[in-house]
Order: C-alpha cells, then structure tokens, then sequence
C-alpha cells in the first residue's frame, strides 16, 4: 500500500514537473540582407510563470544565439521588449505563455517601426516627437534658486495627471495606432498622451507653446478615436483619452 | 480663390476642424429640413419637375439650397483633404492635395449657385 502510494506520488510529482512544450515561431529580417521577413521555428519548453522573453532568451541560449532582441528590466518597466505576439503588440516580459492559449506563439517585429533587425525596431522617430512635444515642466519659476520653494499639489491636482506620467515609452500605442500605419507623419498617441501629461499639470505654463505644436495637419486631429492605443498599453495609461481632452483645449471645450 | 488658400494655408488645424465639424452639425440640420419639406408634400409629389421649379422659385428656400450647397462643399472637400493626406505625405503633394480641393470645392459651389439662381430667377 504504502509502496503504490510512492508510485502515485511519483507519478504525480514527474507529471507536475514536465514542462510543456510550444512551437515558438520568431520573425527574422536583417535589412541589409534579407528581402523579407521570413519565420523560424522553435520547440521550447514552458512552465505555468514562463514568459515570452523567456521563451525567446531560451531560443537564443541554446539554438540560435543569433535572434535579435532588446530587453532590459523584465519586468516592464524599461518598455523595450515591445513586440508583436500573436498579432498584438505587448511586452514579451509582461507576456506570459500560459495567458495566450496557444500552443503556437509567434513573434514580430512592432508595425509602424522601422526594423532594425529580427524583432528590434528604430524608436528614433518616436523619441524625436516625444522630445519635440517638450516633455518637461515649462515654468520660468521652476529653477532651483535660493528662496525659491517647491510646487504644492493637490492629491486632486496629481489625479489630473498621473496615470499618463506612467508612460514607459516601448511605443506599443503608436504600434497598434492604424492612422500611423498610413500617416507616417502623424504624431503618434504616445507622444499626444504626454503632450497631455505636461498641458494638465497644474505646474506647468506650457500649455500655449505644445498645443501650437500638436495643431498641425499630421497632428492631433488626425486620431479617429479607434482607442487601439489605450488597449495595448501595458502601464494603464489611456492615451485615447488623453487625445480626446487635449482636442478639449483645442476646440474650446477647455481652458 | 488665391486668397481662399492663403488663408488655408495660414489657417490652424483646430481652426479647419472646427469649420469642419460646424458645417457637419448645420447641414444635419438643414437637410433634415429639406427632408421634411418633401416628407410633408408627399415624396414622389415633391420630386415632380414643376413642383421642383417652384421650390427654387420660393426664394427663402432656393436660399437654404444654396446654404446646404456650400455648407456640404466645405465639409466634404476638407473631409477628401484630410482622407488624401493621410494617405500620402510629402510637401508638394499635400499643396497640391490642398489647392485642388479648394479649386473643386470653388467649382462646385460655382456651378450648383449657378443651377440655383439660373432657377430660381426663372431662367430653365
């Protein structure tokens, strides 16, 4: 009796253990080479907590040390492990295997990015809007001077704003966005939702000079409102929504 | 029509948006009048040649036309401005996108003012 008990639990026990396995299918596409994108596969082994930068960093230590891919924190924070995984754009670190439901995974390059190589895409553009939209506290009383004294906020006041301070940047939004995927010189929902960021900071006397800039026709008139931005973003920042009140201050809604 | 794209090219986008959105809101607006007005003399009734002679002799409403004419211009050569551009970009294409709805816009509403006063003045 005992000895059966030891084998079930044996059983069990090597049953538990045994990872699952998928089909990890990774884009490959080097411009300076290749015509197109082609797809390679992998079988790589999962568990319940193994996410898609593991899977792929498993691909990368023991079949092909070749596959291009920028991370850093993994743990979705530093925004650059965007890619697109199974047809969405995510973070592969915030990406776990089991949550897909699928036995086959495949990984892309982010759309509406130029593509470095494999699953690494350029951010010069997005970083270059986001700059130009002057993504600081424009407040000529903001230098740090003796007798000079910090800004007080209201808990009401950091509402306004916070959930769009939490932009990590990995340009998901703008990924997912379908009017950058025509409108190559649209701003972007990113850089839109940070322009909003620093207009609703009570701090900050910006306001004039960044609506001035996002007033362009490849500006902020040109979102149609399809909300892919604020389903995509890992961090719960809705820049739909921050689009929506920045066109407030725009037609006269807000002041 | 030199001036009209001096204007739109100095003009803001918020500023084109809302010409654009306020045009929309009116012409629901106006049509829905216009709709009614046939709803109310009955529909295929209305639309008899000599029935419609008279609407454009009435002249309160010959003018509505010629409102719900320009207001649908405006906002529909801006929509086909904005459709284009976002299609392609580049400076000389968005000029040329720009000028040219402003011409087609002019010509549109030149030939329906056109078809208008010529009716409404009696001279079918």
């Amino acid at each position: 009796m005992a000895s059966d008990n030891i084998q079930v639990s044996q059983e069990l026990s090597r049953v538990r253990t045994q990872p699952k396995s998928l089909t990890l299918r990774i884009s490959r596409f080097n411009p300076k080479t290749d015509s197109g994108k082609r797809f390679v596969e992998h079988k790589v082994p999962y568990e319940k907590w193994t996410t898609v930068l593991d899977a792929i960093l498993h691909v990368k230590n023991n079949y092909d040390h070749s596959v291009a891919i920028r991370y850093s924190c993994r743990q979705a924070s530093c925004g650059s492990c965007g890619m697109k995984i199974n047809g969405r754009p995510r973070l592969a670190c915030f990406t776990k295997i089991s949550e897909l439901n699928s036995n086959v995974v495949t990984v892309e390059p982010m759309d509406n990015f130029p593509i470095t190589r494999d699953l690494v895409v350029g951010f010069e553009r997005m970083f270059s809007t986001h700059k130009k939209l002057k993504p600081y506290i424009i407040n000529p009383e903001s230098e740090i001077t003796p007798g000079t004294k910090e800004f007080l906020q209201s808990p009401k006041d950091v509402e306004n704003y916070i959930q769009f301070a939490n932009c990590i940047k990995c340009g998901l939004c703008n990924s997912a966005c379908p009017t950058m995927a025509t409108d190559s010189s649209f701003i972007g929902p990113q850089a839109l939702a940070q322009a909003y960021r620093y207009v609703a900071d009570n701090r900050d006397k910006g306001k004039d000079e960044r609506l001035k800039i996002i007033d362009d026709s490849h500006g902020i008139f040109r979102c149609h409102f399809a909300g892919s931005c604020s389903q995509v973003c890992p961090k719960g920042v809705d820049p739909a929504m921050g689009i929506q009140l920045l066109r407030g201050y725009l037609l006269g809604f807000r002041s | 029509m030199a001036l009209q794209s001096c204007l739109v090219n100095k003009m803001r986008e918020s500023v084109i948006m809302k010409i654009h959105y306020g045009t929309a809101l009116a012409s629901i607006a106006l049509v829905a009048v216009h709709i009614l007005f046939r709803l109310t003399q009955g529909f295929a009734e209305s639309l008899q040649y000599e029935n419609v002679l008279a609407n454009y002799q009435f002249l309160p409403y010959a003018g509505m036309l010629e409102i719900i004419l320009i207001l649908l211009s405006i906002h529909g050569f801006n929509g086909l401005r904005v459709i284009l551009i976002e299609l392609k970009q580049g400076k000389s294409y968005e000029k040329s996108v720009t000028y040219g709805c402003i011409a087609a816009m002019t010509i549109v509403i030149l030939y329906g003012s056109r078809t208008i006063f010529m009716t409404s003045m009696g001279m079918n």
